[in-house]
């Protein structure tokens, strides 16, 4: 079993050898069909979508006779905590999207927090996510009603000895997700207007960092998710994100996150995020407010 | 503090978003050929159909479909076509959209692959980006008929 869990380690060194072979110019040959910056972006999680929530969007530029990949390394860096993301995708047929993402959570001062009333020593948090989407109809583009997508994120916990000690009732868990996006073309002084609506049922702490399920609440809960971006042309969008989120343990409030964020999107190969994000109280510490960038090549 | 002052702001947002949508909408209820200008009249269609074709030949996603054509009347029709879709004084003489593509068997992809060298046709003629979006929006109910849906 730990010879497997370990696995995951590829997960880390994979997106630098595909990175290696966008640069080779065989691979150079065929990228998806899609519009530009129609795959959305690598969120925290690996699904795609925008920072901090999944969209209906697939990732990459597969569209249907298609096969496309995404990697991505992000970065968010709050007042008292650096979360490091290492994400992979593939997209078949924009039908499809399978991706893995690899969470690592510097604990910073929190550590200190930890060893003085826990007797703990762990200065990171580790978690693997496994996930898959399926768009059920329609298309973010095209469709009068937009692209409509079911998705379930895999999470497994590699740390539990601190989300334990706080109260959390289990090392991993599988949160499901429905969520609609769609493209008004010419709706905000002519530019291009997007929007996504996520509905999520999960019994997620901090997004599982701090486990699944609690003392206050052990059971699955619906959690509203939106974001909006205006495409000011077609590699610049401009937007928001809100992330509800539970509120499972006596130890710490936990608060719902939002971001504004800048998408550049110069090519269908490569795409740069950057956010200010505000992840509000996260275990004991107030008001966590920071700065993401993300980077995500497309094959 | 600063939880009220983002929920305020959301609220704002969305007043704007809202007045904006709406504004808009009233917009297209006039008859006006302001897109029609923007894209340069007749002319000016006619060149970003132009070089539209060359991006087609070179594409071989979907020249195949385009094999055959008569390449002088496809180039009258669509030029029509979208000169009277953009508010100009020009009617589109071609066959019905949905019998043309009847049996092309059209993809998601091959469309994505034509709407995206259309956007590079209009870049090329240096259409603003606003004008541009119109313009998809206005091509938009055809897709439909073009996918055979």
């Amino acid at each position: 079993m730990t010879r497997f869990f370990n696995k995951p380690r590829a997960v880390r060194v994979a997106p630098l050898l595909i990175l290696g072979l966008l640069a080779s110019p065989s691979a150079m040959a065929d990228i998806g069909s899609r519009i530009w910056a129609t795959g959305g972006v690598t969120s925290i999680e690996g699904s795609a979508g925008g920072g901090l929530v999944p969209w209906a969007l697939l990732g990459s530029y597969a569209s249907d006779e298609e096969w496309g990949g995404t990697v991505a390394l992000s970065r968010a860096e709050v007042d008292d905590y650096t979360l490091s993301v290492t994400g992979a995708g593939i997209n078949w047929n924009n039908r499809i999207e399978v991706t893995v993402a690899r969470q690592t959570l510097d604990l910073d001062s929190l550590a200190f927090t930890l060893k003085d009333g826990f007797g703990l020593e762990q200065d990171e948090l580790n978690q693997d996510i496994f996930g898959v989407k399926v768009r059920l109809f329609g298309d973010a583009l095209y469709s009068p009603w937009g692209q409509w997508s079911a998705g379930l994120q895999y999470k497994r916990q590699r740390d539990f000895t601190v989300p334990e000690a706080i109260g959390a009732r289990n090392d991993s868990g599988t949160d499901v997700y429905f969520s609609g996006s769609k493209v008004f073309f010419a709706a905000v002084f002519g530019r291009n207007l997007l929007v996504n609506a996520t509905v999520r049922g999960t019994r997620a702490n901090q997004g599982g960092l701090l486990g699944f399920g609690g003392d206050l609440n052990n059971g699955y809960e619906f959690m509203a998710e939106a974001g909006a971006g205006v495409f000011i042309n077609r590699q610049w969008l401009l937007g928001a994100e809100y992330r509800q989120k539970p509120d499972n343990l006596s130890f710490a409030r936990e608060d719902d996150w939002w971001d504004v964020f800048i998408a550049w999107v110069p090519d269908r190969r490569f795409a740069v995020t950057a956010a200010f994000v505000n992840l509000g109280d996260v275990a004991t510490l107030t008001d966590q407010q920071g700065v993401y960038l993300s980077l995500q090549g497309s094959f | 503090m600063g939880r009220s002052l983002a929920k305020t702001c959301t609220i704002l947002l969305a007043i704007t978003m809202g007045l904006v949508l709406s504004g808009c909408q009233n917009f297209q209820r006039e008859p006006d050929n302001s897109l029609y200008l923007q894209l340069g009249e007749r002319s000016g269609i006619a060149n970003i159909v132009e070089d539209l074709l060359y991006l087609i030949v070179d594409d071989d996603r979907i020249n195949a479909q385009f094999k055959g054509i008569n390449v002088a009347q496809f180039h009258s029709n669509l030029t029509d076509q979208l000169c009277e879709l953009s508010g100009g004084p020009c009617e589109y003489s071609g066959r019905d959209m949905r019998e043309v593509h009847q049996s092309m068997g059209i993809t998601n992809t091959q469309f994505n692959a034509l709407a995206e060298n259309l956007i590079l046709a209009m870049e090329e003629n240096n259409i603003p980006t606003a004008a541009q979006n119109r313009l998809i929006k206005r091509l938009l109910p055809m897709y439909p008929d073009i996918r055979h849906l």
